[in-house]
């Protein structure tokens, strides 16, 4: 779990994030445990009221869900969750910032696309 | 529930009013960030609140007791003073057992595991500990007080920075552990402003705004780039603090953002720190 500090969200929005995050990379297995809201204050430097709320952010989607008397769970099928999200937002957080940049430093249509082209493994 | 009530307190110094009709209850247990400039009255304040020092005027209450002279109360706090208090001779244990007599709630062990990760040699006397083993002794002394009721006063002040995030991390641990009311008073406001639930700020003795931090951060919001562009967005806005390099401008202002404007200008929208907040809100 790593907090970006210098982003422009609330720090609990990042933790909601960050969680989503090791959902996807598998590091947070479903139907695991994740971290006590205290560990996760204390390893993260955070007040427990923010780590709590970016926890509970996650329950309201779906992404976790609480075991009473034990703690918080990866939700099965949580990962694919995450994803059809993240890929929902896709265009929001990255073409669209991509295309300012491009604009100010006046990159043509043609050069966006062989940059992406550049970038892209080849199949 | 431990809720310590402040109403209409005064506290003068001959001529120098320290603290001028201040009002503000701390009614949950959290994690409080009290920040001020040097003579701001922080100190005062929790000098106070401990009944180090009578008040000129007003009244502080522990679930609606007074205070004052009330050691069965004064029992449930724990102040971490900034300047060594004990006595000199004195080695770290002897104080560890010595707090323990007062404060039956200390817990000897917790404070021995605590001065082995900070790697504070019980043996030593206080004369003998540098300015940040100082800071740690007192502030192992505050955790481990078993007290409902903390206040730390500059609690890491000479320590480095491994040790500060140490002390950090065991501060977090021990509210994690048991939720508690804490009020750090530190200058290091960017360090600990992740940590803090609700932020008090002092100025020149008065209470000018107690809040959620989160609350504070997303009700402003910096914006920059050419400054007569920023002028433009800024007009009828609130804004606290503002920043000049030759033709680039950034201010930090107060109100919701407006993005098509933003937009519209090309200025760039971010934003606002506790650090930079408190300075605009709080320079003369």
């Amino acid at each position: 779990m790593i907090l970006n500090f210098d982003s422009e969200q609330p720090i609990y929005m990042q933790l909601a994030e960050a969680i989503e995050d090791d959902v996807l990379k598998g590091i947070l297995e479903e139907d695991s445990q994740i971290p006590s809201t205290t560990e996760i204050s204390v390893v993260l430097k955070i007040n427990p009221a923010t780590a709590r709320k970016g926890v509970n952010l996650l329950v309201d989607e779906g992404i976790l869900y609480k075991k009473r008397g034990v703690g918080m769970f990866v939700t099965p099928g949580a990962r694919r969750k995450v994803m059809l999200k993240r890929k929902a937002k896709f265009y929001e957080s990255y073409v669209v910032t991509l295309l300012e940049e491009a604009t100010k430093l006046n990159i043509s249509h043609r050069e966006l696309v062989e940059m992406i082209e550049r970038g892209l493994p080849d199949e | 529930m431990n809720r310590i009530e402040i109403k209409g307190l005064t506290k003068n110094y001959g001529d120098t009013v320290a603290l001028d009709n201040v009002s503000l209850s701390f009614d949950e247990p959290k994690i409080y960030g009290l920040l001020g400039r040097n003579g701001a009255g922080k100190t005062t304040l929790l000098n106070l609140i401990t009944g180090k020092t009578h008040a000129t005027k007003g009244s502080i209450t522990f679930n609606g007791e007074p205070i004052w002279e009330n050691d069965r109360v004064l029992g449930k706090i724990f102040f971490m003073t900034e300047p060594n208090l004990y006595p000199e001779s004195r080695r770290v244990r002897d104080i560890f057992r010595w707090t323990a007599e007062f404060y039956p709630a200390f817990d000897l062990n917790y404070a021995a595991e605590l001065a082995q990760r900070f790697e504070l040699d019980s043996k030593k006397k206080m004369k003998e500990l540098s300015t940040g083993y100082a800071s740690i002794f007192k502030a192992i002394l505050t955790i481990a007080s078993g007290a409902e009721i903390l206040l730390f006063d500059e609690p890491v002040l000479g320590l480095d920075a491994n040790h500060r995030e140490l002390l950090y991390r065991e501060i977090l641990a021990n509210y994690g552990e048991k939720p508690k009311t804490m009020i750090l008073s530190t200058h290091l406001i960017e360090e600990i402003a992740d940590l803090l639930e609700e932020v008090i700020i002092i100025k020149k003795g008065q209470i000018i705004l107690k809040q959620p931090v989160e609350d504070l951060l997303s009700s402003a919001h910096t914006v920059s780039g050419e400054a007569s562009k920023v002028d433009q967005y800024s007009q009828g806005k609130s804004c606290v603090s503002e920043e000049r390099l030759q033709n680039f401008k950034s201010v930090i202002l107060f109100g919701d953002v407006d993005t098509s404007l933003a937009k519209s200008l090309d200025v760039e929208v971010g934003k606002a720190e506790l650090q930079r907040l408190f300075i605009g809100l709080t320079n003369a």
